[in-house]
């Protein structure tokens, strides 16, 4: 036990930290890079909206949003503030939305997200690993090849444009899923309705198709590529020898070897699917991150879009750890350390 | 290396898919050179006009011929892509040499930084960069950025092979007879990687190319230049679907679609190539 912490979660807890660390770091630094002072664009763009404002009533604005993006006094001042304000889960009030805290809008808008990608990556995740597995165990198989030919040429194209593919074909072409939104235009969400329910989840096929169907493919390939040497070892001949059932082989002494470079693989694709998701929501207007997103580009939002990014870093870095923690529950070999 | 195109061409179909696909898309390249109309003007044609004989693609609500305008956005999302892909295998190649064949403190401290950036989700970070930038923003400052964050999958790849090398006797002996790391590096070590770097260009073009969709139509990049992205940004900014100009939308994403499945298919197909084990599966000796 003692070794396991040593040798494993110890490590775990400095790449978190490491992860969490360089990435809120580069946060700090990238907007004290660009050449545009934001809050010298947020002052003349409200001058810009036509709003008259005396010289004074300018300076205490460009006083308050000076203190809000954190830019006063020294860098190192500013770094150690800029930490501070985030243990506090601070991350100043929306732009657009005054003066609603960002944090609150994105408590909002990540259910959405959550209840869309978690499902979606399960999915994707099983149903693909399991037909890689059985196209290399039965490499004649007609239709597992078809599925193969399908996921690659799925996988190797953005999810924008498989997004607007799947949008164009089921709810412009043949219209059988709805257009945009979680739910209709004017209802309100009833979670104890089962109407209500069956509408949220015809408005979220297409969605979580789209990252289904981009998923997909991935985890077929490399489930393929792993078990394709497995499957001729001689622990799998001994038991085809020895006359256990195909299923039983297939699952318990082919899948069970080549699933864990899978879990490593899935923990760290899971920024990629993350940043998927975001640009799937803006194709289906879905409420979510993505939504939140787009809306704060086209409102020039500084501080939401900052609090998206430090969110999506921390919430990715957790769910990278979380897989970390669960592994020793897949793989012995570091359980019996 | 004629040899090798011609054993691709004959044993894998997919490598011949590919260069059939590539061929289709670098034809459009060249025809931009010879374009009848300026992709900076609109209304040029009449707008809103479905694929026809005379219009390819048809035409769209800024009265531009599709066809023609979409050969000036594969020809700048190419370029996007290979200049991202020169500027992060020059990163990758460094860091995972230099990692591979130093080893200790200063691999650990390289491979933390090239796995943070793995798993960080890229796009909110792009989407805060480019939002700051958004003024000074253009095909070739974006190639930049996309360089400086796309190298770090394949150092760590990079890096992998050359701890392989560096217990090769060659290495050794370069080592006895007194010749310097940098030079074992440059001179006996980077041939080996070479071909990874070259299948890896592959996948990071496209990498590059699928962001530079995302943060077009997120209307982030600079929507001035005709690019795949941009295509679909001012699509989607004219209300192409609602308005029934689907084509605005479809031709786009099936160019797009087509340059991504030439490249992919390019990508894995010179992949296996390039691992013995494979190869010899594929041209069944």
């Amino acid at each position: 036990m003692r070794k396991f912490i040593l040798r494993y979660l110890i490590p775990r807890i400095i790449q978190y930290l490491t992860l969490i660390f360089v990435g809120i770091t580069v946060t700090y630094i990238i907007p004290r890079l660009a050449p545009t002072d934001p809050v010298e664009a947020q002052v003349s763009m409200m001058i810009a909206r036509g709003n008259t404002l005396d010289p004074q009533s300018v300076e205490s604005m460009r006083a308050a949003l000076t203190d809000l993006y954190g830019l006063s006094g020294n860098p190192v001042e500013q770094y150690f503030a800029f930490w501070g304000r985030l243990f506090r889960g601070d991350l100043g009030p929306s732009l657009n939305n005054f003066p609603t805290p960002v944090s609150k809008m994105i408590g909002q808008a990540l259910p959405y997200t959550l209840r869309l990608l978690i499902p979606a990556v399960v999915i994707s995740f099983i149903f693909g690993n399991l037909f890689g597995a059985l196209s290399s165990y039965y490499p004649a198989n007609r239709a597992l090849n078809v599925l193969e030919v399908v996921g690659q040429v799925v996988r190797s194209i953005p999810y924008y444009i498989v997004a607007i593919v799947l949008l164009v074909v089921f709810s412009y072409f043949i219209p059988i899923f709805p257009f945009s939104g979680a739910y209709p235009i004017g209802t309100r969400p009833d979670w104890s309705s089962i109407d209500f329910i069956l509408t949220y989840l015809e408005h979220a096929a297409l969605p979580a198709a789209t990252l289904i169907l981009v998923g997909f493919g991935g985890w077929f390939v490399g489930m393929k590529s792993l078990t394709s040497n497995i499957i001729s070892e001689d622990y799998v001949v001994y038991a085809e020898t020895a006359g256990l059932s195909k299923n039983r082989i297939l699952v318990q002494y082919i899948m069970r070897t080549a699933i864990l470079p899978q879990f490593t693989a899935l923990a760290m694709v899971l920024g990629t699917v993350f940043s998927g998701a975001l640009i799937m929501e803006v194709v289906f207007g879905y409420p979510g991150i993505g939504s939140l997103a787009i809306r704060a580009i086209y409102n020039n939002d500084y501080s939401m879009i900052m609090g998206i990014t430090i969110y999506s870093i921390i919430g990715v870095a957790t769910a990278v750890f979380i897989m970390d923690l669960l592994y020793p529950l897949f793989d012995p070999r570091v359980r019996y350390q | 290396m004629l040899k090798v195109l011609r054993d691709l061409l004959r044993y894998d179909g997919r490598f011949r898919l590919a260069i059939i696909l590539l061929g289709g898309v670098a034809a459009m390249v060249l025809l931009s050179y010879d374009s009848p109309y300026d992709p900076g003007k609109s209304f040029v044609v009449p707008w809103d006009l479905p694929p026809s004989r005379e219009h390819l693609f048809g035409t769209t609500s800024r009265g531009q011929d599709l066809f023609w305008w979409l050969t000036f956005a594969v020809r700048n999302s190419l370029y996007l892509g290979i200049v991202t892909a020169i500027i992060s295998r020059v990163i990758s190649v460094l860091v995972g040499l230099t990692a591979g064949y130093r080893g200790g403190w200063i691999d650990r401290v390289l491979m933390a930084i090239s796995d943070t950036f793995v798993v960080l989700p890229l796009l909110p970070i792009l989407i805060l960069l480019s939002f700051l930038l958004r003024d000074s923003m253009n095909l070739l400052n974006l190639a930049i950025i996309l360089g400086l964050f796309g190298w770090s999958f394949d150092a760590r790849l990079i890096r992998s092979q050359v701890l392989s090398l560096r217990e090769r006797s060659f290495t050794r002996t370069a080592i006895y007879s007194g010749t310097s790391g940098f030079w074992i590096t440059i001179n006996e070590h980077l041939p080996f990687v070479l071909p990874i770097v070259f299948a890896t260009t592959l996948n990071n073009i496209l990498w590059s190319i699928g962001m530079e969709v995302t943060l077009s139509v997120l209307g982030l990049s600079d929507l001035t230049t005709p690019t795949l992205g941009t295509a679909l940004f001012w699509a989607n900014q004219h209300g192409a679907l609602v308005a029934g100009v689907w084509w605005w939308i479809t031709a786009p994403a099936v160019v797009t679609a087509i340059l991504f499945l030439g490249l992919y298919l390019l990508f894995t197909s010179i992949n296996e190539f390039i691992d013995p084990r494979t190869r010899l599966r594929l041209i069944g000796g």
